[in-house]
């Protein structure tokens, strides 16, 4: 397999143009999408590269269709992706439910700009964190990585891709202007060094006559794609385990939604992960995730220069969360800074995992720029 | 000493100090489809300014919102892409409720018409508000970076529609929104250009005047997208009506039958019965408009391309109820 792009050495690149050849190089052969800055550049690249791979890219009218589109295909069997930025993701939510609903595998990005509305698009912002985690109705569960570099913009799209194919699930990779406009050194393995995962395919009538049961006992069924041979039923009403419509049987209800969340949750710590940063000996700690990672790492250096005892917990899966692990971390130090480009959206998770044990506070910075590495120093000295 | 009186209202809505490019035809668009509309008010209510303009995003509502130095001289809703139509439709329909006289102007591109806007468009029009919506059609969406639209013709560049190996560029006809819009057998619909200002007027003080939805499609052009110089912006836009790309007409209550279609120019030869056009022979081939552009630099390696745009414009103007011929290039 010839690649349009240099594999098994490093690119100077943007972080869109990173996600795109992740993308490609997860497997992904089917992008839909639609224009919106500061997105755009991924769909560009993906225009440019699927003809010469043999896959598919699709504009189509608005993001309800973009991602309606990635649904249907991967329904006949594609690793499908679509990106876009705050607006779009909005009208992108009830078809993110749908995805939850009927354990669709697909890549969501949301190159996040400042908000609400048409706000700064050309600005960075991560005033998306809780819409990413709780943006469409109803009980549910999905998986949302933060990428803070174009290097981990590159890799989390390939995580991405391999969580949403293992846990049948769609995987939201938020990210911001900042890190999708930058340029940065990239390294772009061989494509033979890439674990890659596909989704668990029906290997019997059995397993393929339960595409919304529990036919291995992990909670996560094969999905028996169109075109195979069986005539599966993929509906958003609540479903029994064959695909059936079952709206008024609490039961079935009750077991599908615990399954679907459950098969989230049960796996939660294969699936979050994190990065910590002279914590071992801290007393304040910041936790941080994406853009402003960058100036809170740069953050703890100085502080420990001033001969203050920080550190820093780097949280690379919004969610699911792991609010024991903060619970612990309250425990060790006295106070945790959360900095974060919003009105406060992480400091809520934060503080509940934190249960008290110890006072956090929020560094909020609106307006479309990263905290400097000082505004969070001059706030953690007080 | 006599002085002539301008030829339109010298009120300016679309005032100076917007950032559009030197030669943006879609800028020279809004500010005569203002203009026209003010007359329209003054001569339909006796109040020049009896409108109110909904304006989805788009290039045209990014460089003439920034202020202070410049600004609207109308009362103005920017709405997200999608919405433009809708919002108006709320706007009117709260203006007659309270006896309000006079009428808005819904303002969107080619992508958020033809693409993201539609459902609003045809939502609008079919619960006949009294709204005029003017599409601006550059043909693709220039605000994000020149992404293709339904409304990009076939054989163009764009950054979603690379020509190269296995594409030639945009690979599917233009969706004319006009006739979708007729189809609704709203009381006015046509086609304008920024290259035929006295007529684009007068379409858009007719559209502006009717009792109920009107419809007006105005092609300009857009100096990066269309990889074009700007001193032929205007050139550019005549040369589409000239040799074909571009047709002129009026569909009045969707009477598709009695499509008036406006004289070409450019030498063409316009054959009528009983008053409709039903014939043009075009004198000058497509391959002047198409060689100004940079966007359809690449099929003249094609000339197949170029030949299967000329079937492409020969079947929009047969939907037109016209039979055309399209010259070549002499040798």
């Amino acid at each position: 397999m010839r690649y349009p792009f240099p594999v098994g050495k490093a690119d100077f690149i943007q972080g869109d143009e990173a996600i795109a050849r992740a993308a490609i190089l997860a497997g992904c052969r089917f992008y839909a999408g639609y224009p919106i800055t500061p997105a755009s550049e991924i769909f560009e690249a993906m225009a440019l590269y699927m003809p010469l791979v043999d896959g598919v890219s699709i504009q189509m009218e608005d993001e309800i269709a973009s991602i309606a589109a990635i649904i249907g295909a991967s329904w006949a069997g594609a690793k499908a992706m679509t990106a876009t930025s705050g607006p779009g993701f909005s009208l992108m939510q009830e078809n993110i439910g749908y995805a939850v609903m009927t354990e669709t595998p697909i890549v969501v990005v949301n190159v996040q700009r400042s908000g609400p509305s048409t706000g700064q698009p050309t600005l960075a912002a991560q005033g998306d964190i809780m819409q990413s985690i709780w943006g469409t109705h109803g009980d549910h569960t999905l998986i949302v990585l933060s990428p803070s570099t174009v290097q981990e913009a590159f890799d989390f799209t390939i995580k991405a891709f391999n969580l949403a194919e293992k846990y049948r699930t769609p995987v939201v990779l938020l990210t911001d202007a900042e890190v999708a406009h930058m340029r940065e050194r990239v390294y772009i393995p061989n494509p033979d060094d890439i674990e890659l995962v596909y989704r668990k395919l029906p290997q019997n009538e059995e397993e393929a006559r339960l595409p919304f049961g529990d036919p291995h006992g992990d909670g996560i069924p094969s999905m028996p794609i169109f075109g195979k041979g069986y005539r599966t039923y993929v509906t958003g009403l609540t479903h029994d385990e064959r695909g059936r419509p079952k709206t008024v049987d609490a039961e079935v209800h009750e077991r599908l939604i615990k399954r679907i969340i459950g098969k989230i949750e049960n796996n939660k710590h294969d699936i979050i992960s994190y990065e910590k940063f002279e914590l071992e000996d801290a007393e304040v700690a910041i936790v941080s995730t994406g853009i402003v990672s960058r100036s809170a790492i740069r953050a703890v250096k100085i502080l420990r220069e001033k001969g203050i005892k920080a550190g820093l917990l780097k949280l690379n899966t919004i969610w699911p969360f792991d609010f024991d692990m903060i619970e612990e971390l309250a425990e060790q130090v006295k106070k945790i800074f959360v900095p974060e480009m919003n009105m406060g959206q992480l400091y809520h998770l934060v503080k509940e995992g934190a249960n008290g044990k110890a006072e956090v506070e929020l560094i909020s910075k609106i307006g479309g720029e990263v905290h400097t590495p000082m505004e969070i120093v001059e706030r953690v000295v007080g | 000493m006599a002085v002539r009186k301008p030829p339109i209202t010298t009120r300016e809505y679309w005032a100076p100090g917007h950032a559009a490019c030197a030669g943006c035809g879609c800028a020279t668009s809004l500010k005569l489809a203002t203009k026209a509309f003010s007359e329209a008010m003054e001569e339909k209510y006796g109040d020049p300014n009896a409108f109110a303009i909904a304006h989805a995003t788009g290039c045209m509502e990014v460089v003439s919102a920034v202020f202070p130095y410049t600004a609207w001289k109308a009362p103005w809703i920017h709405v997200a892409f999608e919405n433009a139509a809708a919002v108006a439709s709320g706007v009117e329909a709260a203006w007659k409720k309270i006896g309000r006289k006079g009428k808005i102007l819904a303002i969107g591109g080619d992508g958020g018409t033809a693409d993201i806007g539609l459902q609003a468009l045809s939502g609008m029009l079919e619960r006949w508000h009294n709204v005029v919506y003017l599409m601006y059609d550059n043909e693709a969406y220039m605000n994000t970076g020149i992404q293709r639209s339904s409304s990009t013709p076939y054989g163009a560049w764009t950054t979603t529609s690379p020509p190269g190996k296995y594409s030639i560029g945009e690979d599917k006809p233009k969706k004319w929104v006009a006739l979708i819009a007729a189809a609704h057998q709203i009381p006015y619909v046509a086609t304008a250009s920024v290259a035929n200002p006295f007529d684009f007027v007068r379409k858009m003080k007719k559209a502006a005047k009717v009792d109920g939805p009107a419809f007006v499609q105005v092609q300009c052009t857009c100096v990066p997208g269309w990889r074009a110089p700007p001193e032929k912006s205007i050139e550019i836009t005549r040369l589409a009506i000239e040799t074909g790309v571009w047709p002129l007409f009026e569909i009045e209550n969707g009477d598709f039958f009695n499509i008036k279609i406006q004289p070409p120019g450019g030498g063409a030869k316009v054959k009528r019965e009983g008053g409709r056009v039903v014939a043009i022979e075009f004198k000058k081939p497509i391959e002047e408009y198409l060689k100004l552009q940079g966007r359809f630099k690449h099929l003249f390696k094609r000339p197949e391309a170029i030949d299967e745009l000329r079937e492409q414009i020969k079947a929009m103007w047969k939907t037109l109820g016209v039979d055309v011929t399209l010259p070549k290039p002499e040798e």
